[in-house]
């Protein structure tokens, strides 16, 4: 086993783990704080194959904004930011069963996939090359109309949002 | 001549010297690699601590006579060591834990803040030979890294089980997640003025100073980061009139030391990187040719901005926190997008060669966006004036209104 080895199955075992603690938490603070660490393992994944930017990336937007704001809402929202109360009801089995179908069958499906053998290209010592990155979401053969919709959908999310917010001044006045 | 070639450039020559050494022994090429990395991490990091101490007493110093007081002047000559006693006094104070307080996030916080500080450092180009890594992400790196920071106060605001420091850290979550939009849009100027997101590549690329060329990117840079920092007059997080001290009031000794010594070093990285992006870095005469004058001039620049921002703190008030939302939603982002937008036409406009047309025409294009931000904020102040929030006049400790109470009250 190599070196790179175990740092992925330490990473893996990190991400993993304080995802099961996600779940499991009473204190919703806590919640936040172990989907953190998650997002935290994902970074070193991305980090173990080099592709930097997805690592300044995954940090930047979901450590340093979407975390940050789910943080700022549970402290915001929940009145004793604690749960109380049982956390299995009686249809826990039936979810780890679906889980467990789903998981096998992504599995079964990507490993009947031609490209799931591809082995992975070693990136030059420059880092990788965004411009191309860049370039391909705004090429017209590339993926500018998925992009386009992205951000049109993002314009929509924010106009509700002002309008919802705005609403509610409206109704006190 | 080896001597001279060591004056010249320190840092790769012990580096040099150490992997020669290392790989003489006998050790793989992959270990020794390993090995100067660790050293050159744990000597960056100690080295910036260290600078700390300066920074502090640079720091009180300045605000003392910006105040028209001494300030520090007992230890040493200008009270130049003051930090130092001041430093041992803070290693021997208790650790005192609140109770309540959630463990984990509380002792983690102060780790974050420093953490959050000193990782900018690895991506910042000392010199031309001398740069911690040379991410080509550098500026993205520089932001993502800088939410670290900002996780450390929100868990030192949550862990401590206090409702100042609980609201502390809202503040603090409330400003650093708004300051960020304009400061990531700023900083897309210099991006595409180089052409790269690499610290190094910006440094580099700049044969002008990028403040020449989009003095309004650099000026909105300046006010964000400064505003990252939570320094005055972005306080509000710390106000100790209000909230007596916001999310560190819990922390006693060397964990409020810790969150001391990231403020501190904090704006000092600020300096540094506003140096690098927007007047060059480590660029000046002679800096290619003998790397450590690249050093001393970089020194030089980012002391000049840690001045400036000493300056603001020692000058300006504190802003409410619907003013701080204000100057941000409505001033300086516009602001940043039309910048981006201009920049964008005028460099595709304008051809590299011709290069005094081009900051020419920049500089004149960005004093236009900069004075009709300016005159709109006028109109707007006209049409809708600022509530006034007290309108009875206030005692205020003045030598006559002393004088008057004094006669009357006798």
């Amino acid at each position: 086993m190599t070196v790179l080895q175990i740092i992925f199955l330490l990473a893996a075992a990190i991400t993993l783990g304080s995802a099961v603690m996600v779940v499991s938490s009473r204190r919703m603070m806590h919640v936040a704080l172990w989907l953190v660490l998650t997002l935290f393992g994902v970074a070193i994944l991305f980090a173990l194959l080099e592709i930097r930017f997805f690592v300044v990336v995954q940090v930047l937007i979901y450590i340093g904004a979407i975390a940050i704001l789910i943080i700022f809402a549970v402290m915001l929202t929940r009145h004793s930011l604690e749960d109380v109360g049982p956390h299995f009801n009686r249809g826990w089995w039936i979810a780890i069963l679906a889980c467990f179908a789903t998981f096998s069958g992504l599995v079964a499906v990507l490993s009947s996939w031609s490209k799931f053998q591809t082995i992975i290209r070693t990136i030059p010592a420059g880092g990788e090359d965004i411009l191309s990155l860049g370039k391909a979401f705004i090429d017209p053969a590339g993926y500018v109309i998925p992009f386009e919709v992205a951000s049109v959908l993002l314009l929509a999310a924010l106009i509700g949002a002002i309008f919802v917010a705005s609403e509610r001044k409206e109704g006190k006045r | 001549m080896g001597f001279l070639h060591f004056l010249s450039d320190p840092i790769t020559f012990l580096a040099n010297w150490l992997q020669g050494l290392l790989l003489g022994v006998g050790i793989p090429a992959g270990i020794v690699q390993f090995i100067l990395f660790v050293i050159g991490a744990g000597a960056l990091a100690t080295a910036a601590m260290m600078f700390v101490i300066f920074l502090i007493w640079l720091e009180r110093k300045a605000i003392a006579r910006l105040q028209d007081r001494l300030g520090p002047n007992r230890v040493g000559p200008w009270g130049i060591f003051q930090t130092i006693p001041d430093m041992i006094k803070i290693f021997t104070k208790e650790f005192i834990t609140p109770t309540g307080a959630d463990i984990i996030p509380y002792n983690l916080a102060p780790i974050l803040a420093v953490a959050g500080v000193l990782m900018v450092w690895s991506v910042i180009p000392l010199a031309i030979s001398v740069v911690g890594m040379n991410l080509n992400v550098g500026v993205l790196y520089i932001i993502a890294v800088g939410s670290l920071g900002e996780l450390g106060i929100i868990m030192a605001g949550f862990g401590s089980n206090n409702k100042f420091a609980l609201l502390g850290g809202f503040r603090a979550v409330a400003l650093l997640v708004s300051y960020e939009v304009p400061m990531v849009i700023s900083l897309l100027v210099p991006v595409m003025l180089a052409g790269s997101m690499g610290m190094t590549d910006i440094a580099q690329a700049q044969n002008v100073w990028y403040i020449w060329l989009t003095p309004a990117a650099a000026l909105i840079f300046l006010i964000t980061s400064i505003a990252e920092n939570g320094r005055a007059p972005f306080d509000l997080t710390e106000a100790d009139s209000e909230i007596v001290a916001g999310f560190n009031i819990e922390y006693s000794g060397l964990k409020f030391g810790m969150f001391y010594v990231a403020d501190f070093l904090h704006s000092f990285t600020i300096a540094m990187v506003f140096s690098v992006l927007f007047l060059g870095g480590w660029r000046g005469p002679g800096a290619e040719q003998i790397p450590i004058l690249g050093f001393i001039y970089l020194m030089i620049k980012a002391g000049l901005i840690e001045f400036l921002i000493i300056w603001i703190r020692g000058s300006l008030p504190r802003f409410r926190i619907d003013q701080m939302m204000d100057v941000n939603w409505k001033v300086l982002t516009p602001l940043s997008l039309s910048i981006v937008v201009v920049t964008a036409v005028l460099d595709k406009l304008i051809p590299v060669e011709q290069t005094v047309f081009r900051i020419f025409a920049f500089l004149v294009v960005n004093l236009a966006v900069l004075l009709i931000t300016g005159w709109l904020i006028e109109v707007f102040k006209t049409r809708r004036p600022r509530p006034v929030v007290s309108k009875t006049q206030r005692p205020v400790a003045r030598p006559e209104n002393v004088a008057a109470n004094s006669n009357s009250g006798d």
